[in-house]
């Protein structure tokens, strides 16, 4: 079970530097969701023994919002404002990588200085969200595109998420409804903002936002 | 006695068997495409109808002109002889014997862009500063690759580091090698090998002046070149220690036969990387060989 749940973890954090390194949005959208599809499977995995109807629940809203709705409302705001090719970020795309590289690495070291349960200690879930974290920062803080900025507030998210799951036994189930309700909903929002941006600006270079306009 | 003949029985494997992989990328690429193609052999018939021709040199250039070719092609050929061949060994074998393969490898490519720049043609000055420039990243991959093989088998003999497999980290460490596999021999999507415009080309924009014998040598190192790294990708992955003498031969001819089918598949399926992307793939090869290298490390603490 650790090995498949490790194995899983490994592979988001994969994603993470696919996302820092790919300079098309689609594929940085394509990441976002394959990423949010592992997180959904990994309750299941965890709790593989005693599986019950709300455990599938959470799984397959997960799944769906993550994976599914989330990336389709992206999709769709980035057809409307019909781009698909990152601007030159603040934080070019090889330093990204690199930083990306630092923090996952930084945060397998840090995990082993946390005083951890036992239970978890041999688990890959506290660097997997440290580093999903950092990444999100990354991207929130060197892209310059309004849609790379909401993938990387995902990825953040998707980062508390693996954390919460330290909690599962201890988290109501309505907490990680609203969650997830919240954060579609704020995809939701930005997809119109992104629309309204377009509009306003004529493109989705958040630099262009800071200046002052009649 | 049994030694030399080891020793040329295992040169004429090399170098006899080294220009079939272009042939057969290249069919791959004309299979792909839906075309009859150029014949697996055509880079033998090169080889031979070049050796007849005469050499045009360059009233500027220095005997390095040709030196540089041949010192690049015994200095591939020795790196040939270190590479272990499955179960029968490498013909030559020593402690710390990957660093001499590296630096070998460098020596080469070292000597192609000397004699690239011994025309003094502005152009193929740029085409070796493009080559050593792409040079300088994927060595860093693969002398992190060498690390996390060395610190998995705690060896630093290549034998011994490639008899097992790479353990957790194989599939890193397989994408890894794959990516500075084409980087370095100038495969698609780093560069085009059929390419002759003069902005794009890089390995190509090297060998322009270059005619006659010399040219045979650039191009039969080339294809060797990518049989090594071939080989090296294969062992590296696959537990050739562990198999019987027969099943690690085939585990290897069909292993090389895959990674060259593989170049040709991405060749026909991949367009050429704009330029300025590429140095951000080879970080991507760079940070996959380094993660192989943690999860060895990691892997052997436990």
């Amino acid at each position: 079970m650790n090995e498949t749940l490790n194995l899983f973890i490994g592979l988001a954090m994969g994603l993470n530097l696919l996302a820092l390194g790919s300079s098309r949005l689609p594929s940085l959208i394509q990441a976002m969701s394959l990423q949010g599809m592992l997180l959904g499977l990994m309750p299941l995995i965890m709790e593989h023994e005693h599986l019950d109807w709300r455990l599938g629940l959470i799984a397959l809203a997960t799944i769906a919002g993550k994976g599914v709705v989330i990336p389709t409302l992206l999709r769709r705001a980035m057809r409307a404002a019909n781009i698909d090719r990152e601007i030159e970020p603040f934080i070019g795309f090889v330093p990204s990588l690199l930083l990306g590289a630092a923090g996952t690495i930084a945060a397998v070291a840090l995990s082993q200085a946390l005083p951890l349960l036992p239970e978890h200690a041999g688990l890959l879930l506290v660097p997997g969200a440290i580093a999903s974290v950092l990444t999100g920062f990354v991207l929130l803080i060197g892209r310059a595109e309004a849609i790379s900025q909401v993938c990387g507030y995902l990825i953040l998210e998707n980062g508390i998420y693996l954390f919460g799951l330290l909690l599962i036994h201890s988290t109501p189930l309505v907490v990680e409804f609203g969650i997830l309700l919240d954060v579609t909903v704020g995809v939701f929002v930005i997809g119109i903002i992104v629309d309204r941006i377009q509009r306003a600006f004529d493109s989705l270079d958040t630099r262009k936002l800071t200046a002052l306009r009649e | 006695m049994m030694l030399i003949l080891d020793l040329i029985l295992r040169l004429a494997l090399w170098l006899l068997l080294a220009p079939l992989l272009p042939g057969l990328i290249n069919r791959v690429k004309a299979w792909v495409a839906g075309r009859r193609g150029p014949p697996v052999l055509q880079l033998y018939y090169d080889l031979a109808r070049l050796w007849r021709k005469g050499v045009v040199m360059s009233t500027l250039a220095s005997p390095g002109f040709v030196a540089g070719p041949a010192v690049a092609w015994v200095a591939l050929t020795g790196a040939a002889l270190l590479m272990p061949l499955g179960p029968a060994g490498a013909a030559f074998s020593f402690r710390g014997d990957v660093l001499m393969l590296i630096y070998l490898l460098a020596l080469a490519r070292f000597c192609t862009a000397w004699a690239a720049m011994e025309t003094g043609s502005a152009f193929e000055g740029m085409g070796a500063a493009r080559e050593v420039s792409y040079a300088v990243l994927a060595e860093a991959a693969i002398i992190t690759a060498v690390l996390s093989l060395s610190v998995q088998t705690g060896s630093v003999s290549l034998v011994t580091m490639l008899a097992p497999s790479a353990g957790a980290g194989a599939v890193l460490l397989a994408a890894g090698l794959f990516t500075v596999l084409l980087a370095e021999n100038c495969r698609v999507p780093f560069d085009d090998p059929n390419t002759h415009l003069e902005l794009t080309m890089i390995h190509e924009v090297m060998v322009l002046d270059h005619s006659g014998p010399p040219f045979a040598v650039i191009l039969h190192g080339a294809s060797m070149k990518l049989l090594l790294f071939a080989v090296l990708l294969v062992q590296a992955v696959l537990p050739m220690g562990d198999l019987s003498p027969l099943a690690a031969t085939g585990a290897l001819a069909g292993g090389v036969l895959a990674v060259t089918v593989g170049v040709g598949l991405i060749e026909s399926l991949m367009a050429r990387l704009a330029f300025r992307r590429v140095p951000l793939l080879l970080t991507t090869a760079f940070l996959l060989c380094l993660f192989a290298l943690l999860v060895a490390w990691k892997g052997n603490r436990v």
